[in-house]
């Protein structure tokens, strides 16, 4: 039992230390501007595709599949509130993260896994730069910028999606009346919600990925474990959190 | 501890390791090994695979951090130093890494001078960066490479970036991890040379790791001759009494000694590293 619990001790220990760092470093110079840069590009751009693609056929999905029940209350014309609430509140955020998680969690681990292997981040340590400053810092300040829009982004062409099937392809409602229900559904907690949660998944997508890519030992096999741990401790832990923050906002009330 | 060290020779002294220590989950990965170096001083390290040279060279740069033992570099204790101080220090080593540790999404240029851009101690006026990795490139004789990236080049000459990028900052301290491991008989030769070269003109000390026996022979019989350009056998004295020779087993230092006292070895471990034959 001491044995097995021993490494998991470690493990979070090491996945602290590093977290710590990497926030502490947000208030130390110097700043690698051109990284975050370089960041938001590859993990903001890089992932506007499939977040979108994801979005709006979540959107039309959920529409699909709420029209029978609402036709049978005879309440089609509440469509769009369902898919705004649905949308903003749960999946925009979450499928977001899941899948930028699958891109990047991804990414970041096998980059900063295989410049382990081949001990780029000890030749970083050795030439005066500190590789959590230089590779952690700049990947967690770049997504956790990047995430909120991409999720709203996400939200917003996954009513499009909504309002397609709802209007265009099963004729439940008019235009005006789609959009008005989705306007007057999302209050004010809901817009929070709807940023605040992206902002924290993002943080934990960076971080996992990051923990994982630095702390890769055994070769090119071990890039490939990390990078595989990576996305389902990353994605696990975007689902636990999110219940979190969902029970919170709903004990504000 | 009594060391039989002058004050003279301390100060000399550039790097010295007391009773070293190094623990993993279920391996030592070295066991109270004491270690020193002095300027213009050649140590060849050799020892099976995962007996520890690896570990050795990462503290003595502080990249490791021992759980027993004391660590002078340039007679300063850095045993518990902050990361900040071992920033300092490493102004005055260079290291090449025994997996390259070249940054592959820079060009050879850029690697270069890394060194030199992100090294505070190392004080390079941002005129000065591209004469040097110029001249450190020259050195490797890969003047013609700046603007290539290291995928683009082969394994020898990926070492000889390695080196330069090592010897930029002109460390008065060289470590090199297994700078041939892998090689063609020629280019490990080549390669051979350059670290000899790098010694030999600017009296640096050198600790080399290494598998091939052939490795640590030319550096304790052979110096630089900079006058013809090539090596040359030294003449008795010189190098050979400046070069020593260790032999790590499972994390213990089981020899240190010169090139003689390691032919003459009967131990079954440590003969395996020395030449069986004569010339
Ligand atoms: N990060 C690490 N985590 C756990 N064990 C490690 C780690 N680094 C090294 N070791 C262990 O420490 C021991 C010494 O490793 P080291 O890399 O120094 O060997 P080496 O002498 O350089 O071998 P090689 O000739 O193969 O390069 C080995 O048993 C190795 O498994
Ligand atoms: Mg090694």
């Amino acid at each position: 039992m001491l044995d097995w619990l021993k490494p998991q001790v470690l493990a979070l220990q090491n996945f602290v230390t590093l977290s710590g760092r990497a926030y502490v470093n947000l208030f130390r110079s110097p700043h690698y501007l051109d990284d975050i840069i370089l960041q938001m590009d590859t993990i903001g751009v890089g992932s506007l595709p499939i977040v979108l693609l994801t979005g709006i056929f979540s959107g039309a999905t959920i529409t699909l599949q709420m029209s029978r029940a609402l036709n049978q209350y005879g309440a089609s014309g509440e469509v769009g509130q369902i898919v705004a609430i649905s949308l903003v509140r749960e999946l925009g955020p979450v499928l977001s993260a899941v899948t930028v998680a699958g891109r990047n969690a991804s990414g970041m681990a096998s980059e900063l896994g295989s410049m382990k292997v081949t001990e780029q981040i000890d030749a970083m340590r050795a030439l005066g730069t500190d590789p959590t400053q230089k590779l952690v810092t700049p990947r967690l300040v770049a997504i956790a910028v990047v995430q909120p829009l991409l999720t709203i982004l996400a939200d917003a062409i996954g009513l499009l999606g909504g309002y397609l099937m709802a209007v265009v392809a099963l004729h439940l409602t008019t235009d005006m009346q789609y959009w008005s229900s989705a306007h007057q559904a999302l209050e004010y907690d809901d817009i929070l919600q709807g940023l605040l949660k992206p902002f924290v998944f993002a943080q934990i997508i960076a971080l996992v990925g990051c923990y994982y890519g630095m702390f890769t030992t055994g070769g090119a096999q071990g890039v490939g474990r990390s990078t595989t741990q990576a996305v389902v401790t990353s994605i696990v832990w975007v689902f636990v959190v999110n219940l979190f923050i969902g029970q919170f906002f709903i004990n504000l009330k | 501890m009594a060391t039989p060290a002058t004050n003279g020779d301390q100060e000399r002294e550039v790097l010295r390791m007391e009773g070293i220590t190094l623990r993993f989950d279920h391996v030592t990965a070295l066991d109270r090994v004491d270690f020193s170096l002095r300027r213009g001083e050649t140590c060849i390290v050799q020892g099976a695979a995962g007996s520890g040279k690896t570990v050795l060279l990462k503290i003595a740069l502080g990249l490791i951090r021992p759980d027993e033992g004391h660590i002078y570099i340039f007679g300063k204790e850095m045993t518990r130093a902050p990361e900040q101080d071992w920033m300092e220090a490493r102004a005055a080593m260079g290291i090449l890494f025994q997996e390259g540790g070249l940054f592959d999404s820079m060009t050879i240029e850029e690697n270069v001078a890394y060194p030199l851009e992100n090294i505070k101690a190392v004080h390079c006026p941002r005129d000065e960066v591209r004469p040097r990795v110029e001249e450190a490139l020259q050195f490797v004789e890969l003047g013609h490479t700046l603007e290539k990236v290291p995928s683009e080049l082969s394994g020898g000459m990926r070492r000889r970036v390695g080196i330069a990028r090592a010897v930029v900052t002109r460390p008065k301290l060289v470590l090199y991890d297994s700078p041939t491991a892998g090689l063609d008989p020629i280019t490990a030769t080549t390669i051979m040379a350059l670290v000899a070269k790098e010694r030999d003109t600017r009296h640096t000390a050198t600790a080399l790791v290494t598998h091939r026996y052939q490795d640590g022979h030319l550096l304790a019989n052979y110096t630089w001759d900079a006058g013809r350009g090539r090596l040359a056998r030294s003449d008795g004295g010189g190098s050979a009494s400046r070069t020593r020779f260790l032999v790590l087993c499972e994390g213990r230092k089981v020899f240190e000694g010169s090139q003689e006292e390691l032919e003459s070895s009967t131990d079954e471990y440590i003969s395996q590293f020395a030449r069986r034959w004569k010339e």
